[in-house]
C-alpha cells in the first residue's frame, strides 16, 4: 500500500476522484482510473454535459457493481410495483438513487431529457437521495430508463421492500395542519386580549363581550381539530389504567375551555382562550419537535430489502425472470456472479463458492458441491450455477429467524422518563386542586372553590414539563446525527442512557471490513510484482482486487494467455513467464505458515517458483482496544460472533476478563443469549451488522447496526452507526447520560414554575393575565434551557466541532 | 367606533386567507423538500447550448 499511494498522488480520476493506477483510460485529455468512469464521461460529453463536472471537483462514483441485470423491469408484475402513477402515455416513478452525493449530481438527473428526449421531467430530492421521473414509457420502457440511470453511475436501488413507499407513510402533514389551525387562533385570540388586559373604560364594555365571544369562537377549533389528539390518547391511557402525561394535559385544555365557556356566557369576565390556544400551540410544535426525524435512513429493513427482487427461472431450457414471491419449491433458478441465492436451494449445476459473510459472519467464502444444499442469502462468487428450490422463501433458514417472537409486531414501549413522572404528577396535581376546593368550600366561599380548582388544574398543566423532553432529545439527535451515529427516535436516545451492558459482534462490526490489511511474506522484484498485478487485473475475485491495490501503480505487462479456476486461482502468460496466483494447492506451495491462518490469503509463482504468500486480514477498527477500555468501565460486555473462534486469543486480550466472548453462534443463538441477559434483569444494547444479528438487535433494548456505507443494507434496528465513528462510542453513552440530566434538570424548573403559580392558583387569585404570561414564559425558558444545555453538554463532550 | 367591528372582521379574514395559503403550500408539497432548490436555483441557464441542441435533434 504505502508503496503505491506516492506515486499515485498526482494523476486523481477526472470522473470520481480516486487515485489512477494504470494508465490507458484517458478522453480529452482528462485521466480516469477505469473504463467505467471514462465510459461515463463519454456519455455525458457526447450529450453536451460536461457541466457535470463544472459544479464540482470529481462528482462521480466509482462503479463498484458491473453487470447489473434489469431484465425483471420488463415484466409487467414487477415494473407495475416500482410505479407511482401510469397513463397511457407516461410513467411517473420514484427511486432511491445511494449515489446521490452533491450538487453535480442533482444537475445531472434534472437533465435527464437531454441524454433521452423521452423523460420528460426528472426532480431530485437531495435529502432523501430520490429521483421522480416523470417518462413516455412508449419511447423508453422503465427498463431502458434504469440502465440509462445506471449507465451514468446513478443506478437506483430497487428492493423488495419498497424504502421509497414506505417513507411515504410518516407524513407529518396532519400535525402540521393542526399546528397551522393552533397558531392562527394563538395570534388572533391573543390580540383580541390585549384590550382587556390593558384594561378597558366602563364604555368600552360593550366591545369586551364582542372579544369575548370572539376568543370563545377561535377556542373551538383548537379544542375540536388542534387539540383532539390528547383526549384520545389521555382517553387510551386512562382505560389502560394508566396515567400517562397526556391525561394532565387534556385534564389542563378541557378545564381551560370549560373556564372560559362560562365565563363568556355568563359575562363574568374574558376567559383564558388566548392561553388555550397558546397551550395547545406549544404542546404540538413540542410533539412535531419530537417527531421530526434528521434523515433518510430506513431502520425497518428486513431480509426483503436484502433479497432481490426477481430471480431467473429457467423452465424447459428457457430462462425467464419471476417475482421472488412466486418461488415454488421444486422450481430451477439461476444465480449469476454477484448474486444472491434467494431460497435454501439444492446445487444442480456449476460450482459455487458462496459468500456467506452477511448471513453467518464467516468472512471466507464456502465451497459447495453439487447435490448440497446452499441456505438463502448466500452471495455467488465466480460462474453462474444452477440451483432447485427445496424451501419456499419465507421458510428458509435465514428468514425462519422473523418467524420469531422478536419479531412479532408490536409497538416497542420504552419508558421515558416523562412517562414515569406524570403517573405521580397527576394524582399530586389531583389532590392540591380538590383540597383547595374543599377548603373554600368550607369557607362557605363556593364560587372561589370553583375558582381555585379550575385555576390549580390550568397552572398546573405540565405543559413545560412535556416540552422538555422533546426539546432536548431532538437536540441531542441533531448532534448524534452530525457525528454519523443516526438515531431512529428521541425515545431511543432515552433509552440509550438507560443501557447497562453491551453486546458486540465481530466481523464487521468490531473489524472493519473495507479496509483490509495487506501483508506480504516472501520477496518479490519490480518485476515480478508487475507480473502478478497484470494478471490479477483480469480477474474480478475480490482477493485480486485487493492484490492489485497492493501492488500500487506498476509498469503495464503483455498478458498473452490468462485462465480463472474457481475457486482455485488465476493462471496467466505475463511478458513470456508462467504466473500462478492462488490456493497453496493450485500454485503447489506447502502450506505451513502459521501466519496465514488468520484471513485468506493469496500463494503467488511464477514460472513454478514459489515467491510468497499475500494474507489479508480484517484489521480490528481503529482505537479498538481504546473503545473498550473505556466502555469496561461502566457497562458489562460480551462478545457473540457467528465466526469461528480463531481470534480469541486476541480478544481475550482486548476484552476485559469478566466479559464473556462466544464463537459460533447461530443467529437464533445470539437472539437466546440477549434474551438470558435481559432475564438477569440488564438493559442490553446490541451491536451488529449483518442478518445473523438481526434477530439479537431486535430483541435487544436497544439495537444499534454498525455500517460502514449507511446507503447499503443494514438490518433493522433502532439506531445506525457509521463505522467511522465507531471511536467515539464512549463519548456518545456520555452524552446520552447528560441529556438525561438536562431532562431532569428542565423538570426542575417547571416545577418550580409550578410551585410559583399554584400558590397563587389556590388562593382562588388567578387573573387570565396571570395565565396567559406564565405560560408562555415559563414555555420559553424551558426550550431555551434545553437547547442550550444540551449544547453545552455535546461541547464538553467534543461532539459539537464539524467532522467531515 | 363600530368602525372596529369591521377592522377585526378585515384583519380575521385576511389572516383566513394567510391561513387557506399555508394549507395550500403545504398540500401542494412545497415544504416536502427545503434543500434541493437552494442547489438548484444555483444552476446556470444554458440557453445557447439548449438551442443548438434543438436544432440538431
Amino acid at each position: 500500500m504505502a508503496v503505491g499511494s506516492k506515486a499515485s498522488k498526482d494523476i486523481r480520476c477526472f470522473h470520481c476522484g480516486d487515485a489512477v493506477m494504470h494508465a490507458g483510460f484517458t478522453a480529452d485529455g482528462h485521466d480516469f482510473c477505469c473504463v467505467g468512469c471514462q465510459s461515463v464521461y463519454r456519455i455525458l460529453s457526447g450529450n453536451n454535459m460536461q457541466q457535470y463536472y463544472r459544479y464540482n471537483t470529481h462528482p462521480g462514483k466509482k462503479k463498484t457493481e458491473h453487470g447489473n441485470r434489469y431484465e425483471y423491469l420488463d415484466e409487467s408484475v414487477i415494473a407495475d410495483k416500482l410505479v407511482d402513477f401510469k397513463n397511457e402515455e407516461i410513467t411517473v416513478v420514484t427511486f432511491y438513487v445511494p449515489a446521490i452525493h452533491c450538487s453535480s449530481c442533482i444537475w445531472l438527473l434534472e437533465h435527464l431529457y437531454k441524454l433521452n428526449p423521452a423523460v420528460v421531467r426528472a426532480q431530485s430530492d437531495f435529502m432523501k437521495k430520490q429521483v421522480n421521473i416523470t417518462f413516455k414509457h412508449g419511447e423508453l420502457p422503465i427498463r431502458g430508463l434504469v440502465e440509462l440511470l445506471d449507465d451514468i453511475g446513478y443506478a437506483p436501488k430497487i428492493t423488495l421492500q419498497d424504502v421509497v413507499k414506505a417513507g411515504r407513510k410518516f407524513s407529518q402533514s396532519g400535525l402540521i395542519a393542526k399546528i397551522a389551525v393552533a397558531g392562527f387562533c394563538f395570534g388572533n385570540s391573543m390580540m383580541l386580549s390585549f384590550p382587556e388586559y390593558f384594561g378597558m373604560a366602563a364604555f368600552e364594555a360593550k366591545y369586551a363581550t364582542f372579544f369575548g365571544w370572539m376568543n370563545f369562537a377561535f377556542s373551538l377549533p383548537v379544542l375540536l381539530y388542534s387539540g383532539r389528539d390528547y383526549f384520545t390518547s389521555a382517553w387510551h391511557s386512562l382505560r389502560q389504567q394508566q396515567l400517562n402525561l397526556d391525561v394532565p394535559l387534556a385534564l389542563g385544555i378541557a378545564v381551560l375551555f370549560v373556564r372560559t365557556a362560562w365565563e363568556v356566557f355568563s359575562g363574568s369576565g374574558p376567559g383564558f382562550a388566548d392561553t388555550l390556544c397558546g397551550l395547545v400551540f406549544f404542546l404540538l410544535v413540542g410533539r412535531w419537535v419530537q417527531q421530526r426525524t434528521y434523515h433518510h435512513i430506513s431502520f425497518e429493513r428486513d431480509y426483503r430489502s436484502y433479497f432481490p427482487v426477481a430471480v431467473t427461472r429457467i423452465i424447459d431450457g428457457v430462462m425467464k425472470p419471476i417475482p421472488l414471491a412466486d418461488i415454488r419449491v421444486g422450481d430451477r433458478l439461476l444465480v449469476r456472479n454477484g448474486e444472491i441465492v434467494p431460497a435454501d436451494a439444492i446445487l444442480l449445476k456449476g460450482n459455487a463458492d458462496v459468500d456467506f459473510s452477511f448471513v453467518t459472519g464467516e468472512s471466507e467464502p464456502v465451497r459447495k458441491v453439487l447435490g448440497e444444499i446452499i441456505y438463502a442469502g448466500g452471495r455467488q462468487r465466480g460462474e453462474a450455477i444452477e440451483l432447485e428450490v427445496v424451501k419456499a422463501v419465507s421458510q428458509s433458514y435465514l428468514t425462519q429467524l422473523w418467524n420469531n417472537e422478536a419479531f412479532k409486531p408490536y409497538e416497542r414501549k420504552f419508558r421515558t422518563f416523562s412517562n414515569v413522572v406524570s403517573r405521580y404528577f397527576t394524582v399530586a396535581l389531583l389532590a392540591i386542586a380538590i383540597s383547595a376546593m374543599g377548603y373554600w368550600f368550607f369557607q362557605g366561599n363556593a364560587t372561589k372553590a370553583w375558582g381555585a380548582f379550575t385555576a390549580v388544574l390550568i397552572i398546573g398543566c405540565p405543559c413545560a414539563l412535556a416540552l422538555s423532553g422533546p426539546f432536548a432529545l431532538s437536540a441531542a439527535l441533531s448532534i448524534f446525527d452530525r457525528n454519523r451515529f443516526y438515531v431512529k427516535n428521541t425515545a431511543a436516545i432515552e433509552q440509550l442512557a438507560a443501557i447497562d451492558c453491551l453486546v458486540f459482534d465481530k466481523t464487521g462490526t468490531i473489524s472493519s471490513p473495507n479496509a483490509s490489511r495487506m501483508h506480504f511474506n516472501g520477496e518479490l522484484t519490480p518485476d515480478e510484482r508487475a507480473m502478478v498485478v497484470a494478471a490479477a487485473q483480469n480477474s474480478n475475485h475480490p482477493l485480486s482486487r485487493e492484490l492489485v491495490n497492493w501492488g500500487g501503480p506498476v509498469a503495464p505487462m503483455c498478458v498473452s494467455s490468462f485462465q480463472e479456476v474457481t475457486g482455485q486461482g488465476i493462471k496467466a502468460v505475463v511478458a513470456g513467464h508462467d504466473v500462478r496466483v492462488g490456493s497453496h494447492a493450485f500454485v503447489g506451495a506447502v502450506h505451513t505458515s502459521g501466519d496465514a491462518v488468520r484471513g485468506s490469503h493469496a500463494f503467488m509463482a511464477i514460472d513454478g517458483h514459489v515467491k510468497g504468500c499475500l494474507v489479508a486480514t480484517q484489521p480490528w477498527r481503529p482505537q479498538l482496544v481504546e473503545v473498550i477500555g473505556h466502555l469496561a468501565k461502566d457497562y458489562e460486555l460480551s462478545l457473540v460472533s457467528g465466526d469461528h473462534d480463531k481470534d480469541r486469543e486476541h480478544l481475550r486480550v482486548i476484552f476485559p476478563k469478566r466479559s464473556t466472548l462466544l464463537f459460533n453462534r447461530l443467529p437464533i443463538e445470539k437472539l437466546e443469549y440477549i434474551r438470558t441477559l435481559q432475564g438477569g434483569d440488564k438493559t442490553v444494547c446490541m451491536f451488529g451488522d449483518g442478518l445473523n444479528d438481526a434477530g439479537a438487535l431486535k430483541q435487544a433494548d436497544l439495537g444499534v447496526a454498525v455500517s460502514d456505507d449507511i446507503n447499503n443494507f443494514s438490518p433493522g434496528c433502532d439506531a445506525v452507526l457509521d463505522g467511522r465513528s465507531f471511536p467515539r462510542l464512549p463519548r456518545f453513552f456520555a452524552f446520552a447520560k447528560d441529556v438525561r440530566k438536562v431532562i431532569h434538570m428542565s423538570f426542575g424548573i417547571s416545577l418550580v414554575y409550578n410551585v410559583i403559580g399554584l400558590s397563587f392558583a389556590v388562593m382562588g387569585a388567578m387573573s387570565p393575565l396571570f395565565a396567559a404570561i406564565l405560560m408562555p414564559l415559563s414555555t420559553v425558558t424551558i426550550i431555551g434551557f434545553t437547547t442550550m444545555a444540551t449544547r453545552m453538554y455535546a461541547a464538553r463532550q467534543q461532539l459539537t466541532d464539524n467532522v467531515l | 367606533m363600530s368602525a372596529i367591528f369591521f377592522l377585526i372582521g378585515c384583519s380575521v379574514f385576511i389572516a383566513l386567507i394567510f391561513l387557506a395559503a399555508f394549507f395550500w403550500a403545504n398540500k401542494t408539497g412545497q415544504h416536502d423538500d427545503t434543500y434541493t432548490p437552494s442547489i438548484r436555483m444555483l444552476f446556470e441557464d444554458e440557453v445557447e447550448e439548449d438551442k443548438t441542441e434543438n436544432k440538431i435533434t
